[in-house]
């Protein structure tokens, strides 16, 4: 009976904690949807629960008035762009270093490890120097290019471990059977190598999607900004004045990034896992 | 060249090869009696010679010099260009290289009387080495004009005197050494805030990292329990956090710290506690402590999902086992969870660690680093990164930004030292 006891109030105790968090979680997220549907933009006036239930800031988003949609399509130019490419350079690069033996092999794996923690801001000045040097300050394939180069070194470690999983009898069979280098690379690896490859799309679709230094050290005009540093520039000028649109803008774009994460959660976990602890 | 024949291959003298190719690229192929390789090399030598020769010796003199006449040398540009020449040369320096131990190299097979094969098998031979260098090249391009080129620039930049009033094309930059260094440790106004704000670097990055790993452990443990249901629900709520977008998070919670009209201050602190409210952003103190929950709000739930999969994959042999040896069930946490929870992250974790060290977007998106603190040069929610942001791109101390960087990234190959040591692959590619 006491042991029956002792372990209801155990249960209550970790359905307690569990509902506090739970509490602590949507507080923000409930309070940013409220603010979105309050009417006028100041944050003074605005509640909780809106007085005055209004969808006006939603609407003012996809009037002429404000450059969303412009910033929404740069965003997505972007994002799609640098998840392509890195599954393209990755996958080359990975699968170079985790089937064959070349001079330099190791030192560039040793790079690799290293760069990988260094943060893109030490490299700012350089790159606003180089991108406005060869006249690609200001414009998204610049950004795109720098992503793209910056991902390489954590993402080819992720790959290239996944890559030694596979048993190296299969692409050996390949061999026999007469293919070649390419033919092996894809008509063996990557099919193989899909959920890693899944991995490393949506990853670098995420990242560019709210990245705020990089897109607002290299984009200068309204025209060319992504929705991060388009949102920013919102509530950077007046705070109060323009939260109410921010939170609007803010949920149309959370909403789905975060539905899409809820259901790949589980891949993007055994992704990283294999990356970081196998790879 | 007449002692080299097909009958007499015995006579082949490596030593002749090599010196060969050293003095013109190709040569040493040409004694080798490759001659469609031989004449390749010769032609990519005198092609280079004649086209880029004089582009990285400008280079590299503009590197030496960072340019002799002000108005007309532009030394940023000149150290642009010195830093490619730069890596060029290193680039040229390993191809001349490869050519020399390649005709010395045949030149041994020649003597050890090795028939050279036929042009088609020649190809694939040459296919089959290049292969994998042919697979990496275009990451490695792209890797050195964005990531090594700029590294290198930065660093070499701690060693100039490049700032606002020191700027070309008015000025010429000059190599000053380790002028900017002592700088930094002697005079007081940025030894006292280069002290604080790495103070404060290493306070933030282990607790709120130290925080998070506990916090996500801690429900991953209570979410695991065998008595708890509606885990799936439970466990969607709790990644919440990780789904939503951080850009988004951080400036809705900066919003909601606000001292004035701050739904916290507002809805909660004054209510329950009465008064004027927290001074969240004014005060550096109450500053830190919400960026510190902020961020524990932000990076728990990646953690716990971690957690949630290891925990999931741990044997029941060994509670079982532990059962039957009457242990308690702190020693089941002890000496069977904790080990097998870190063993499989420790590398993960550590990558937190470097994570927050770096974290630009919550210290600049929450305050831009502040509140300013007197007599200092950076904010008092300011790391080392956004302090790097702010000399950069506020105060135009470019020398100055490339020296903490410098240091910072001295730090951060302490954390990547020991990311050698533990992943897995790497001892096994030392291996091969």
């Amino acid at each position: 009976m006491n042991q029956k006891q002792k372990s209801k109030i155990e249960v209550t105790l970790m359905y307690l904690v569990i509902l506090i968090t739970s509490i602590i979680i949507f507080y923000p997220l409930v309070w940013t949807v409220g603010m979105s549907l309050n009417q006028g933009t100041s944050l003074y006036s605005s509640s909780l629960i809106p007085e005055n239930f209004s969808l006006e800031h939603y609407k003012w988003l996809f009037s002429e008035e404000s450059d969303y949609l412009l910033w929404y399509k740069n965003s997505l130019i972007v994002s799609i762009s640098v998840a392509a490419g890195s599954v393209i350079i990755t996958s080359l690069v990975a699968y170079a270093f985790s089937r064959y033996q070349f001079a330099g092999k190791k030192n560039a794996l040793y790079i690799f490890l290293l760069l990988q923690m260094f943060p893109v801001m030490m490299a700012m000045v350089a790159l606003y120097i180089f991108l406005n040097m060869i006249g690609m300050l200001d414009t998204l394939s610049g950004l795109i290019l720098v992503y793209l180069g910056g991902q390489i070194p954590f993402n080819a470690w992720l790959v290239k471990g996944y890559f030694d999983t596979i048993p190296r009898e299969l692409d050996e069979a390949a061999r026999i059977d007469g293919a070649g280098h390419l033919r092996v690379f894809w008509s063996v690896m990557l099919p193989l190598a899909k959920p890693i490859l899944a991995v490393v799309a949506l990853f670098n679709f995420m990242m560019p999607l709210f990245d705020f230094l990089l897109p607002s050290i290299i984009l200068s005009s309204q025209d060319n900004y992504t929705l991060a540093v388009g949102l920013f520039n919102f509530i950077n000028d007046r705070f109060a004045n323009n939260f109410t649109r921010f939170a609007a803008g803010s949920i149309l774009i959370a909403v789905p990034v975060a539905t899409v994460y809820l259901f790949l959660q589980r891949y993007l976990i055994s992704g990283l896992t294999a990356g970081g602890t196998k790879g | 060249m007449n002692h080299n024949t097909n009958n007499n291959f015995k006579k082949h003298n490596p030593n002749i090869a090599t010196v060969l190719s050293i003095i013109f690229a190709g040569l040493g192929q040409l004694y080798n009696r490759r001659f469609l390789k031989g004449t390749i090399f010769i032609l990519l030598e005198l092609a280079f010679l004649i086209t880029l020769f004089d582009t990285i010796n400008f280079g590299l003199w503009g590197l030496r010099t960072l340019g002799t006449i002000p108005g007309t040398d532009h030394s940023i540009r000149l150290l642009v260009f010195g830093v490619l020449a730069l890596i060029a040369t290193i680039i040229l320096i390993v191809l001349y290289v490869g050519n020399v131990m390649d005709a010395r190299n045949q030149a041994k097979k020649i003597k050890d009387g090795w028939k050279p094969k036929g042009l088609k098998d020649t190809i694939i031979d040459f296919y089959d080495t290049a292969f994998p260098y042919l697979m990496t090249v275009p990451g490695l391009l792209l890797m050195i004009f964005v990531v090594i080129f700029p590294l290198i620039f930065s660093v070499l930049l701690a060693f100039t005197n490049y700032n606002l009033y020191n700027s070309p094309p008015r000025n010429l930059v000059d190599w000053v050494g380790f002028e900017n260094f002592k700088e930094l440790i002697t005079v007081p106004i940025w030894q006292d805030t280069f002290i604080s704000v790495l103070a404060w670097t290493i306070v933030w990055t282990v607790v709120a990292t130290t925080l998070q790993i506990a916090i996500g452990l801690f429900l991953a443990l209570i979410v695991n329990d065998p008595r708890i249901r509606f885990k799936k629900l439970i466990r969607t709520i709790l990644i919440l956090p990780w789904a939503v977008p951080a850009f988004v998070t951080i400036l809705i919670f900066s919003a909601m710290f606000n001292d004035d009209f701050g739904a916290i201050n507002r809805d909660i602190i004054i209510p329950l506690l009465g008064g004027e409210g927290i001074p969240w952003l004014s005060e550096p103190f109450y500053a830190r402590t919400a960026i510190i929950l902020i961020q524990t709000w932000l990076g728990f739930p990646f953690i716990f999902a971690l957690f949630t999969g290891v925990l999931q994959s741990i044997s029941k042999d060994w509670y079982e086992a532990a059962d039957v040896d009457g242990g308690s069930r702190f020693q089941k946490f002890r000496f069977i969870t904790f080990p097998h929870v870190m063993f499989a992250t420790a590398p993960l974790l550590i990558m937190q660690y470097a994570q927050n060290f770096n974290n630009f977007n919550i210290i600049y998106l929450f305050n831009e680093g502040g509140p300013p603190v007197r007599n200092q040069n950076a904010g008092g929610t300011d790391i080392l990164i956004s302090w790097v942001y702010k000399l950069t791109f506020e105060t135009n101390n470019y020398a100055m930004a490339a020296v903490i960087s410098l240091i910072m990234g001295l730090i951060i190959s302490g954390f990547a030292f020991y990311q050698f040591r533990q992943t897995k692959s790497f001892k096994e590619e030392g291996e091969l």
